[in-house]
């Protein structure tokens, strides 16, 4: 047995139920966009704990930097300027694994091992198990996973799995100044969000609220929002699930298609025990034609 | 020099083709399998493990393409689908039942040869399409994702289906004796030619009725 704290629910490509007697504390992280300053902390934190640099970027007239999510980049603030009641309003938002519940990722890896799901919640890519087909990245709602050019290995946030693994919270929960990140159980922090958005609709944002897609089945990242009405303000999907091109290539093709060519097989064997093979019997043969003393076989 | 008694159907280049085609294809079904039903992923230690396995299979696929191509530019010409053809598919029942004196006169191929002909030819199209599409590192991050998605759906789809016309091809060389000579010797014997073949046979050996 591994550490408890990282007992395995769901693992990729694996057709049989993992160890479920245990029913550990779900965790997760809350964001609130409301209080985040868009500091960059918690990118730092990120590159600090889990020893990543990724290349210096170019401005390209905007605050966000990386432009965008890389094998070494797990997360990256991305900065909106929208009116979204008429006047103007900065939403940052700190963008990463969403860390689903029903994760997309690990339904369409075909690696054994290569992407787990822990008792807690967490999703966590094992990259000497990845093949680099990128399958995860099509599986994916949320365009998350990168493959890296270097090693054609799949990476993203681990939610810090090795911290929350020994009862540490995230580096990017740690480091944040402002409170907009926190870390605990997922009943908890839904409970703090509920707490926020009714702060929230006091100060008049009335269609704040929490992101929690039911569609993947909820998540272990999670938004406090001050338009949940309106997710596309922060280039987040209306109602995120795994697409059903990849339900189908993944769920019931896979069974059905193994099991018709398991009895293709087996009919034509059937065929030949019942019905037999089309020989040359001697009434086809010419007789006549008995000259030829060569007739091969 | 083809022995008396012996009609030559497939050619040495023929062959060579034909093996091309089978041996990629074999490759191709084991590690395509291999990634697509994860009780069959023990199959990527064929290839070396599972990056090898995904690393291999899109230029063995090209070359298996590349080599049907070929294959089909040979004998395309052979496999228009004709109304005998038509009345011969209808008939399935007394070709499963091995009672060919019912059914019309076959040419060259038959009308189930034909019909998996063009079956393969469509399978092979689709798989490099989507094959392209979906080859990483090269190829695939340059389609948007929903393409990206309808094609490792459609490929799956379509090696479904090529895989199935497969078994059904190699079945019916084990079922109809006499047969797998044609490809693997090049030669069939003129007895095995006017019973399966007639109108081959007659238009090889220039024998009018």
């Amino acid at each position: 047995m591994a550490l408890q704290s990282l007992d395995i629910r769901a693992r990729s490509a694996t057709t049989t139920p993992l160890s479920s007697v245990r029913r550990g504390v779900e965790v997760a992280k809350l964001i609130d966009i409301s209080k985040c300053i868009g500091c960059k902390a918690c990118q730092s934190a990120c590159m600090e704990w889990n020893d990543l640099r990724d290349a210096v970027g170019e401005n390209t007239g905007s605050y966000d930097n990386p432009q965008n999510l890389t094998e070494s980049s797990w997360t990256v603030m991305r900065f909106f300027e929208t009116e979204p009641q008429g006047r103007l309003e900065w939403l940052i938002r700190k963008d990463g694994c969403m860390h689903c519940a029903d994760p997309g990722c690990l339904k369409a890896c075909p690696a054994p091992g290569a992407i787990v799901q822990y008792a807690n919640g967490i999703v966590d890519f094992h990259q000497e198990n990845c093949i680099g087909c990128g399958y995860c990245v099509a599986g994916c709602p949320f365009d998350i996973p990168r493959i890296a050019k270097k090693d054609s290995k799949a990476y993203k946030c681990t939610l810090c799995s090795d911290r929350v693994a020994v009862g540490l919270e995230p580096a990017c929960i740690k480091t944040c100044p402002t409170g907009a990140l926190v870390f605990g159980s997922k009943e908890d922090m839904i409970e703090h969000g509920n707490g926020r958005i009714a702060d929230l609709k006091e100060r008049g944002f009335q269609n704040a609220g929490l992101y929690d897609p039911a569609g993947v089945g909820g998540t272990h990242v999670m938004y406090v929002l001050q338009h949940a009405d309106q997710p596309g303000l922060y280039a987040l999907p209306n109602d995120p699930k795994i697409s059903p091109l990849v339900s189908l290539w993944k769920g019931i093709s896979k069974p059905i298609a193994l099991a018709a060519l398991g009895l293709a097989a087996l009919g034509a064997f059937f065929h030949y025990i019942r019905v037999g093979p089309n020989e040359i019997t001697d009434e086809d043969k010419e007789s006549h034609d008995t000259t030829r003393p060569d007739r091969a076989q | 020099m083809t022995q008396p008694g012996l009609i030559e159907r497939n050619s040495r280049a023929d062959r060579t083709n034909h093996w091309l085609v089978a041996i990629t294809f074999i490759l191709l079904a084991l590690s395509g399998l291999a990634l697509f039903h994860p009780a069959l992923f023990f199959l990527t230690d064929l290839f070396g493990g599972g990056p090898w396995t995904r690393i291999l299979h899109p230029f063995i696929g090209a070359v298996m393409f590349a080599s049907f191509a070929a294959l089909s530019l040979r004998f395309w010409r052979h496999n228009v689908v004709n109304r005998d053809d038509r009345r011969w598919l209808a008939q399935w029942r007394d070709v499963m039942n091995n009672r060919e004196d019912r059914l019309p006169e076959v040419g060259r191929y038959n009308g189930g040869q034909k019909v998996l002909f063009w079956v393969m030819v469509a399978c092979l199209v689709l798989l490099l399409l989507t094959g392209i599409v979906i080859w990483r590192p090269y190829f695939s991050p340059a389609f948007p994702i929903t393409l990206v998605r309808a094609a490792l759906l459609l490929h799956a789809v379509s090696a479904f289906v090529l895989v199935l016309g497969i078994i059904v091809h190699v079945y019916a060389a084990i079922w109809v004796k006499g047969t797998m000579r044609a490809m693997t010797r090049g030669t069939v014997t003129a007895d095995w030619a006017r019973k399966h073949h007639p109108g081959w046979y007659r238009h090889v050996t220039g024998q009018r009725q």
